[in-house]
């Protein structure tokens, strides 16, 4: 099989890749609400993400919250939607369940911010006006910079906005947002020359022999 | 019906092989396409990379609700192809108080291989006779002239991509052409060559060539370690026990737990093996002329100390006492970095093939160094898939560059700023990792816990594993040439340097998962339990052809080598069965 060949073809059969066997097509019972997962589970662990997904860790205050700060730090623009477009509560709200290790940081954090600014302002964090809430953001989103007295926010802060950003990044909003052109058959044929240009590199004549 | 009773299969097969990994699934292709009947048996369930009920390969990270974050059946990630991990349920293993052993195992059929690494590095003639070059370790039996030849067939059966270098402890193969180094990597070349260290073409286990009609080419999605649907990459499912099973003569028993080899106790020779069906529970025996343990370093040994009888009290070919001794896993640390010229980069599809597309071998003459043995060195990078962890730690990057306007801004941050600041440093990070060779020290072994049974009743190992200074200077050096090559590129390194406080950050003994040595092979009996064909001394139709027999490993990764010497034990199985010698 040549690749040159199979990459002109547009079926994955002919990269010699797998299709559907018939008898899966023909055995499948009808599922009226098919348990959906990562593909290619062993059946331990669709029970696992069964019973993650079954229960319940944050509260729908609590995801509300999370989906103010998670439109803070992703909020839509120019180029691409926000967080909450993107669907990041869901994933977090997954997430703190898939790993208990989160579960008691984003609590608490999220006590600690809405104690904050209840202190501040009277309200919880969701319901303050969205400038009082900048006014908090900007005390706690610089780690480096940040007076003593904000330090458990500002963890909570950064960790709040690492698993946004993943949520973000790992949807097709957020492939389309940073460009990402992968995960799809090709034929590397290395570096466009305009970026070697760029940076003042070629290739080693080894590299041009094809046996 | 009573659960003891032991159900005995009438059938005796030619060879009886444990475990499915590379060097089972050598054994089991090679006895197989020579005609012998064999039985496989593999306690892990049936894997095939082409099958769609398997397939993660070109998933998307929202197909996974956790984006591909890793689990505790699948450590390196949801779409990762093995089944099974550092803590299996129900099968533990322990560490003697201040010593430590990480055992990563994979229970499907190929084991480990359907998402190992795939650097394939045959190794160096000097590699098998360390000891008396440097007076510390041990040589091997043998010699690199033994496994030439079975590296060329390995070469031209799997396929294997790299250049010929003519580097003398670094032996050429029979190479595909290699695939064109990514940005970072060509920048990485340029700046460790400027300071003397070389960088070279990787070299492993993807077809960027087809080979032959049952394998497809490499298409380049960067995904090895989901194992590969065309077959372009090598599995020991894929490429080694499915065409097994397509000669007739195979026998697979998937879920087959085993728990012991069985012995004539009038000749002392194997009659085959005992094992737990994963999935009824119940006891099962079966029989063979010839038994082959291929379970992986540490399983093999296991089951050999778990079979006792009145004539091996210390378990079975174990009269020299050396079985679990000598127990060695490569050393490893790493460093990773941001590289500012990294920035801004124009977006195009840079996956390539499912790793390194070049690596650093040794490049230092060890008697100018405080320790005795080397290490080459890994690289990552590029602009590669997001997958869960992306954009993580954004906070220790994004200071240290200025704005678009060049004014310097405050790390962390939100927003339309963040937003930018995320797609700007995208594929503007490298890492890099040393793999090196570690003195065999009787003193790391692993043995029975004498207290422990996994769920199927089996008794479990216990690990004493320390690291000794040699493999402590070497992280060092490590660390101290990460940080060169680093600041070579323009480079600001991430984190704190480790340093004496933490090894220099020397990964724990077996988290680098190249753990070898359980088995001994060697000339004297006294001192080794396999000859130099990985043949029993004491039991001359028991066989060991995973990596149990290595004497020691060098600073290559292991699996070339156990598939190079699986099939020249085959082949020296199959010469003695015509001469009728077992
Ligand atoms: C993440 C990762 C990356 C790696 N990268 C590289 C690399 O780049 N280069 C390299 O050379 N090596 C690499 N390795 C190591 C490589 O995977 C192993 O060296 C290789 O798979 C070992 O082959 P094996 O046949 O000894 O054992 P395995 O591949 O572990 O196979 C052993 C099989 O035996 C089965 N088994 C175990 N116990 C029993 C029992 N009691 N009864 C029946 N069956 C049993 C297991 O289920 C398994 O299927 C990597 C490993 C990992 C995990
Ligand atoms: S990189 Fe190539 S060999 Fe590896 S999985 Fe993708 S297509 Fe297969």
């Amino acid at each position: 099989m040549k690749r040159r060949d199979t990459l002109k073809a547009l079926s994955l059969s002919s990269l010699g890749m797998a299709v559907l066997p018939t008898t899966d097509l023909v055995a499948a019972p009808p599922d009226p609400k098919p348990f959906k997962t990562t593909p290619a589970r062993i059946p331990e662990e669709i029970e696992r993400d069964k019973k993650i997904m079954a229960d319940k860790f944050l509260t729908p205050a609590e995801l509300a919250t999370i989906g103010i700060l998670a439109d803070i730090i992703i909020p839509a623009e120019g180029k691409s939607g926000s967080a909450t477009q993107a669907g990041v509560p869901a994933f977090i709200d997954f997430i703190v369940k898939d790993m208990p290790q989160y579960q008691t940081p984003i609590r608490g954090g999220l006590r600690w911010l809405d104690n904050h600014s209840t202190k501040r302002f009277g309200k919880s964090f969701a319901g303050i006006t969205p400038k009082q809430r900048i006014e908090i953001v900007e005390d706690i989103a610089y780690p480096d910079d940040v007076k003593p007295e904000f330090s458990h926010g500002a963890a909570f802060f950064s960790q709040i906005r690492n698993l946004t950003v993943t949520g973000f990044y790992t949807t097709r909003m957020g492939f389309d947002d940073l460009g990402y052109m992968g995960n799809t058959p090709n034929d590397w044929q290395g570096v466009p020359q305009d970026v070697l240009d760029k940076y003042g590199l070629k290739y080693d004549p080894i590299y041009d022999k094809k046996d | 019906m009573n659960l003891f009773e032991i159900k005995e299969q009438p059938k005796v097969y030619d060879v009886v092989i444990v475990g499915s990994g590379a060097g089972g699934g050598m054994a089991a292709y090679q006895l197989t396409k020579a005609g012998a009947k064999v039985c496989l048996l593999e306690a892990g369930g049936y894997f095939d990379p082409a099958d769609p009920k398997y397939i993660t390969q070109l998933k998307n990270p929202w197909e996974s609700p956790r984006r591909g974050a890793s689990t505790r059946t699948r450590p390196f990630g949801d779409f990762d192809a093995a089944w099974g991990g550092w803590d299996i349920e129900g099968e533990q293993y322990t560490a003697m108080p201040g010593t430590q052993f990480r055992w990563f195992r994979s229970r499907m059929l190929g084991g480990r291989t359907n998402h190992w690494g795939r650097i394939s590095m045959r190794f160096g003639p000097d590699d098998f006779r360390r000891g008396s070059m440097t007076g510390i370790g041990d040589d091997w039996p043998t010699s690199y002239e033994d496994y030439a030849p079975y590296y060329d067939k390995v070469d031209r059966l799997i396929g294997l991509f790299g250049t010929k270098e003519g580097i003398r402890n670094e032996p050429d193969g029979i190479f595909l052409p290699p695939p064109k180094p990514r940005l970072h990597e060509l920048m990485l070349k340029k700046a460790a060559g400027s300071i003397g260290i070389p960088v070279i073409p990787s070299r492993m286990a993807m077809l960027t060539k087809p080979i032959n009609d049952s394998r497809g080419a490499c298409f380049y999605c960067a995904q090895c370690g989901r194992a590969c649907q065309a077959y372009a990459d090598f599995s020991s499912s894929s490429v080694l026990c499915i065409p097994a099973a397509k000669t007739g003569n195979l026998t697979l028993i998937n879920n087959a737990m085993v728990r012991e080899v069985l012995t004539d106790p009038n000749t002392g020779l194997s009659t085959g093996v005992s094992y737990v069906n994963k999935l009824d529970l119940k006891e099962y025996s079966i029989k063979g002329k010839i038994v082959i343990l291929a379970a992986s370093t540490c399983e093999t040994a296991r089951i050999m100390l778990n079979s006792k009888s009145p004539r091996f009290a210390r378990g079975l070919a174990n009269d020299s006492g050396v079985i679990g001794k000598y127990l060695n896993d490569s050393t490893g640390a790493s460093r990773s970095a941001f590289i500012p010229a990294l920035m801004d980069r124009k977006r195009y599809n840079e996956d390539g093939v499912g790793g390194m597309h070049v690596f650093t071998p040794w490049w230092v003459d060890n008697s100018k160094l405080d320790f005795p043995r080397g290490y080459h060195i890994e690289y990552g990078g590029g602009m590669g898939m997001p997958g869960f962890g992306f954009g993580g730690g954004i906070e220790r990057v994004n200071g240290l560059f200025p704005d678009r306007n060049g004014n310097k801004k405050k790390a962390g941050g939100y927003g339309v700023a963040l937003k930018d600041d995320i797609r700007r440093t995208y594929g503007a990070y490298i890492g890099m990792a040393g793999r090196g060779e570690p003195i065999p020290l009787e003193s790391n072994y692993c043995e029975i816990d004498p207290n422990s049974v996994d769920k199927y009743g089996i008794p479990t190992l216990r690990y004493h594993y320390k690291w000794s200074e040699n493999e402590i200077k070497q992280a060092k050096h490590m660390q101290d040439t990460f940080e060169q090559i680093i600041h070579a590129m323009g480079g600001i390194p991430m984190g704190r340097k480790p340093d004496a406080s933490n090894n220099y950050g020397l990964a724990q003994p077996g988290e680098i998962i190249h753990e070898v040595g359980t088995v001994r092979m060697g000339n004297d009996p006294k001192k080794s339990a396999l000859n130099g064909w990985q043949q029993a001394h004491d039991v001359k139709n028991l066989f060991v052809v995973d990596a149990a027999p290595f004497v020691s490993q060098g600073d290559k990764n292991v699996t070339w080598t156990i598939l190079a010497s699986s099939w020249r034990t085959s082949d020296y199985i199959m010469e003695q069965v015509k001469a009728k010698n077992i």
